[in-house]
């Protein structure tokens, strides 16, 4: 796992990728402390935080979308396969040293609430507070990042579905507000949801049946369920949708409170993605 | 030191491997030899671990390649047929990760890295980007790759195919060095290549092993083929008269007569082709006619691995059948 970490780490300071990333993100924090905690005189970093998070919508996808699909481009996973090591360490490698690439730009950006400070009272707990809840965050959003990245072997269609996915997800609470909120309409999309997951399993496992499988079975429940019972499925859909969003789990910290149950949510997220990437990475193996 | 069992593996209905068994040895040079797409990438693939099998076992020197990879990886070092290098580093800094990741560190890194840059020779290369160095260099590169921590078995896959003569030469003489002190596999559908090399050779045709032997006793198998081709000053009722006395002939087929010359195409099933151009001397020189030339056509390699690959494509075990020469004619091609 260490030799892939500096690997990665080496590749990554080599080429452009961590700076154009680091730059990135510096630049949307700064403009945001620009207007925010110098032009408003507002003491409250975290309010920067919130609105430098859309920036992940695109430099998260920049950062992982060559982290496996270039292996599988050039062809360097047959090494990594060949090589004394395992997918878990392999990912685990690639993913820490993508979280240092990150680390490097926040541990500067945890530099300004310090230097604010100097001029003015600053809500240091929440800043730092607001801080840790943002890394951990970026972290959910980057496992989710090589998971994507390890679907294909084309990095842009690999950025390319991960600016599509953080987007919805940025706009997950805003688009909640306006579906339909009636049982009728949650189970519609809930339907939709199924067919969606039919052809992810086909192409993942690229057998049929299986799929067939698994998603007559969640019919048959969703159909049981709503003849008992159909108020249960009113509202669920904007409920669902609320709840999968990642940045809403943030604003909770910006509004002051050190919620453990995101910080929870966010590992669960983060260990989800990587245990799908390893099974994907695995995967290889058997077709 | 490797055993491989039972091995099949099914690309949805395809099947790429069927049922291959075979057991290799300590040191030596093998040669895994095939037409393309005969599943020798794919069985490699599977003994190093890049690939799962769908029946059956691979031992690395006792420690099975699925149960136990990490024991079996650090045995093998691979190279596969498309050299996977990371263009945008050195060779120095890919090395240096390939050795960290076999578990080497430190000084021993440092010597390991030294050895095999000397003996892939690519000292003058070593600081330079792998994206800019020629195929030849990268090949070399790959190869380096696979002697790192000096494993007891080294593997490549098609490691001339693309390279100049001079490249070609460099190579195989380095597999010939490699195999005084490693047990040294590699694939090609280049015969001669096969031939000059191994000490042993793995044929291989539609996933099935059809031989396993040394060069030379590939040789003898072959029975069909052996050819005498004969200018001589007798007519052809008179060669016909003349090659009835003698015995062991398959099949005559005279040429157009010139002047004062026939050409005769003798073919012969026997196994010592030298007894048959004896008698057929013995046979002229008793009825006062001359043979003008004699050549002797011995069956090589090649007729002995299209004899066998399309005997295995026919669904017939190697030597069973005489035609199979004519009947997968079609087969090799598409292979």
């Amino acid at each position: 796992m260490i030799a892939v970490l500096k690997h990665e780490l080496r590749s990554y300071f080599h080429s452009l990728t961590a700076y154009v990333f680091g730059a990135f993100l510096l630049a949307f924090i700064g403009i945001g402390s620009l207007i925010y905690n110098l032009q408003a005189a507002v003491s409250n970093f975290e309010f920067v935080l919130s609105f430098g998070c859309l920036v992940f919508v695109v430099i998260v996808p920049i950062l992982t979308m060559r982290v496996i699909a270039e292996e599988r481009r050039q062809k360097t996973d047959q090494l990594l396969y060949s090589l004394p090591i395992t997918t878990t360490q392999v990912i685990l490698g690639k993913y820490f040293a993508l979280l240092a690439v990150y680390l490097v730009p926040l541990a500067i950006i945890s530099l300004y609430p310090l230097l604010f400070s100097q001029y003015g009272e600053v809500y240091l707990l929440t800043s730092y507070g607001s801080i840790l809840a943002f890394f951990i965050m970026g972290a959910a959003l980057i496992a989710l990042g090589v998971f994507i990245s390890s679907l294909t072997d084309n990095q842009g269609f690999a950025a390319g579905i991960g600016i599509a996915v953080i987007l919805l997800n940025y706009y997950s609470v805003s688009l909640s507000e306006s579906v339909s909120s009636t049982a009728f309409g949650s189970l519609a999309a809930l339907a939709v949801l199924i067919i969606v997951l039919w052809f992810v399993i086909r192409y993942l496992t690229k057998n049929e049946p299986l799929a067939w499988g698994i998603c007559l079975v969640l019919y048959a429940l969703i159909m049981i369920t709503a003849w008992l019972d159909d108020t249960r499925f009113e509202g669920l859909l904007p409920a669902i949708m609320t709840k999968l969003s990642l940045f809403e789990r943030f604003y909770v910290f910006v509004n002051g409170v050190f919620d453990m149950t995101g910080i929870v949510y966010y590992a669960s997220v983060i260990i989800f993605f990587l245990f799908l990437s390893i099974q994907s990475l695995e995967k290889r193996r058997y077709n | 030191m490797i055993s491989v069992e039972h091995l099949t593996k099914c690309y949805g209905d395809f099947t790429a491997v069927e049922d291959l068994s075979f057991e290799i040895g300590e040191g030596h040079v093998y040669g895994f030899l095939g037409p393309n797409g005969a599943g020798k990438s794919t069985t490699m693939n599977i003994m190093t671990g890049c690939l799962s099998a769908t029946a059956g076992h691979v031992r690395i020197d006792g420690y099975d390649i699925f149960d136990e990879p990490d024991k079996a990886k650090k045995l093998i070092g691979y190279l596969p047929e498309h050299p996977p290098l990371y263009m945008n580093e050195t060779p120095v800094e890919y090395l240096t990760f390939v050795g960290e990741a076999k578990g080497l560190r430190g000084e021993e890194l440092r010597q390991q890295i030294e050895k095999v840059i000397a003996m892939a020779g690519i000292e003058h290369m070593k600081h330079r980007r792998i994206s800019a160095l020629s195929k030849g260099y990268k090949q070399r590169v790959g190869i380096a790759q696979a002697l790192l921590g000096s494993p007891r078995v080294i593997i490549l896959d098609e490691p001339t195919v693309g390279l100049d003569p001079i490249q070609i030469i460099e190579i195989r003489d380095l597999i010939k060095e490699l195999g005084q002190s490693h047990t040294v596999i590699f694939s090609s559908h280049i015969l001669s290549e096969v031939q000059a090399i191994c000490d042993q050779i793995l044929m291989i045709a539609h996933g099935k092993l059809v031989a396993f032997d040394e060069p030379k006793n590939l040789e003898k198998q072959l029975l069909s083929s052996n050819e005498i081709v004969l200018v001589t000053d007798a007519a052809g009722d008179q060669l016909d008269q003349i090659l009835s006395q003698v015995g062991q002939i398959t099949a005559v087929s005279v040429g157009a007569a010139e002047e004062r010359r026939t050409t005769a195409h003798i073919k012969t099933d026997c196994r010592d082709i030298y007894d048959l151009s004896r008698a057929i001397f013995l046979a002229f020189a008793k009825s006062d006619h001359v043979i003008l030339e004699m050549s002797l056509k011995k069956g090589n390699l090649e007729d002995v691995f299209i004899e066998l690959t399309e005997a295995a494509s026919d669904g017939i075990a190697p030597g069973e059948s005489d035609d199979a020469g004519e009947a997968g004619e079609s087969e090799v091609g598409k292979a």
